[in-house]
């Protein structure tokens, strides 16, 4: 049986009728419509399913929908600002963070989380935090330099 | 049977939703990961309890500590009386998963659970914690020792709820660690882990505690390797002899992460890491959190 349930999602109420085994990334992929969260191994190993819940990094895959209930999801779509990139998104195209573009959802979601805990990581820092994040074009050396070019220009994400 | 989901926001409520046959999902990385892993379909009747208030917060009673079990690793690591009277678990908690599992996975989880592999299973077990468990029936205490009955199985009756973990106060001069054997930064399991746990009085070892993780059906103490160091200087050989003893109790299984024979032959590599850090913490030496990463070398680990 469906439940009625209403997400917040990148600051707009969605009311969708879910199964109460749908994960976040089911419903906002398929009941709210933004595709930009990717499903990619569907169990928590590879974060191209990330989100922000309440500002906090979740993999959306393996978090039941209704339990977002009441709080603020946070997807890639809504980290640019209307048409203007965030910094991160910005900094993926110009350093070359970008390759098949799979995994760039569920890392720009990892990084800001970690941008906005830590303003100034080491690559070390980067590195650790961004590996619950798979890229298979292992395109990380470019990933890190395009977050570390975000944190040494001091841009708030 | 319907699936449904309920939210509960006081723990009469949970404990209701427990004892009419519903079961608790709080962070949802074990529970719904597992379903998704093929390990048990996800239950028809679910009551999400992470709004539940009182299962929150770290109280510090008689100089130990109460756990709610909605605790989150992310918390565990940010406490600053966990990362210095109590930093094995602090050194767990900072590798459990991903940050991303660390702001959801909740201590109580990953108790109830009940994985041989957990990373806070060892240091909790060392530090004596006990669980409180509680249903519409009333309440019981059961120590860590005897909660864990199997991979994945407690001692736990259905209806009842894990409502928080007792940690007793840590003896004076008291130092702890734990270390795994693992193959990658996060989202990791451990492949070997070890806890230790240890109390120094003029430079002698007065008590210590010696757990295995990933090496047995549950999370084990060797009171071999214990017995190993107490009473020594903590001392190279009595660290070495402890190490071999941890080993020597260790009955791991072959699986995807490692096989039995690697296990083995880590087991004392990895307990000799975990005493040897717990040994300098107890000495005021500096071993940044997470252990872990720090006794491989690496630049990791930070205390900031």
């Amino acid at each position: 049986m469906k439940v009625a349930a209403t997400l917040n999602v990148n600051r707009t109420a969605y009311r969708v009728e879910l199964d109460p085994h749908a994960s976040l990334l089911d419903a906002v992929r398929n009941n709210v419509g933004l595709t930009g969260s990717k499903e990619g191994c569907d169990d928590s190993e590879c974060g191209a399913c990330m989100m922000l819940l309440d500002g906090k990094p979740v993999n959306a895959c393996s978090y039941l929908a209704l339990q977002a209930e009441g709080r603020e999801v946070t997807t890639v779509e809504g980290l640019a600002d209307g048409d203007e990139l965030a910094p991160l998104q910005a900094a993926f195209l110009e350093q070359g963070g970008v390759q098949c573009g799979f995994c760039t959802p569920g890392m720009l979601i990892s990084a800001t989380a970690l941008l906005r805990e830590d303003p100034n990581p080491s690559d070390e820092d980067v590195r650790t935090a961004l590996s619950g994040n798979l890229c298979r074009c292992t395109g990380y050396d470019a990933i890190v330099r395009s977050v570390r070019s975000v944190a040494e220009a001091g841009t708030a994400v | 049977m319907t699936r449904s989901f309920t939210s509960a926001t006081t723990l009469e409520d949970a404990l209701a939703a427990l004892g009419s046959g519903a079961r608790p999902v709080a962070g949802g990385t074990d529970l719904v990961v597992g379903a998704r892993q093929g390990k048990a379909p996800l239950p028809d009747v679910i009551v999400a309890i992470d709004r539940v208030e009182s299962l929150t917060g770290i109280v510090e009673i008689d100089g130990g500590l109460r756990l709610g079990p909605l605790v989150t690793h992310e918390e565990i690591v940010a406490n600053e009386v966990i990362r210095g009277r109590y930093a094995a678990l602090a050194d767990a908690s900072a590798i459990v998963g991903s940050h991303a599992t660390r702001a959801h996975g909740t201590i109580g989880g990953n108790v109830m659970n009940a994985s041989p592999a957990m990373d806070t299973g060892g240091p909790l077990l060392c530090f004596g914690a006990t669980a409180n468990l509680r249903s519409n029936g009333g309440g019981r205490a059961v120590p860590l020792a005897e909660l864990w009955t199997g991979p994945g199985t407690t001692v736990a009756d259905t209806r009842e709820l894990l409502v928080g973990l007792d940690l007793p106060a840590p003896g004076p001069t008291t130092g702890s660690a734990y270390v795994r054997l693992e193959y990658r930064r996060q989202m990791e399991i451990a492949v070997v882990g070890a806890t230790a746990v240890v109390s120094l009085d003029a430079g002698s070892v007065t008590d210590a505690r010696v757990a295995i993780t990933a090496l047995a059906p549950t999370i084990r103490r060797v009171f071999e390797a214990e017995a190993a160091l107490t009473g020594t200087d903590g001392g190279g050989e009595a660290i070495a002899a402890a190490a071999r003893a941890a080993a020597a109790a260790s009955s791991p299984i072959t699986d995807v992460r490692g096989s039995a024979e690697y296990r083995s032959a880590m087991a004392e590599v990895i307990a000799r890491r975990a005493i040897v850090a717990a040994l300098a913490r107890a000495r005021g030496q500096l071993v940044l959190i997470p252990a872990s990463t720090t006794t491989y070398g690496a630049t990791g680990g930070s205390n900031t």
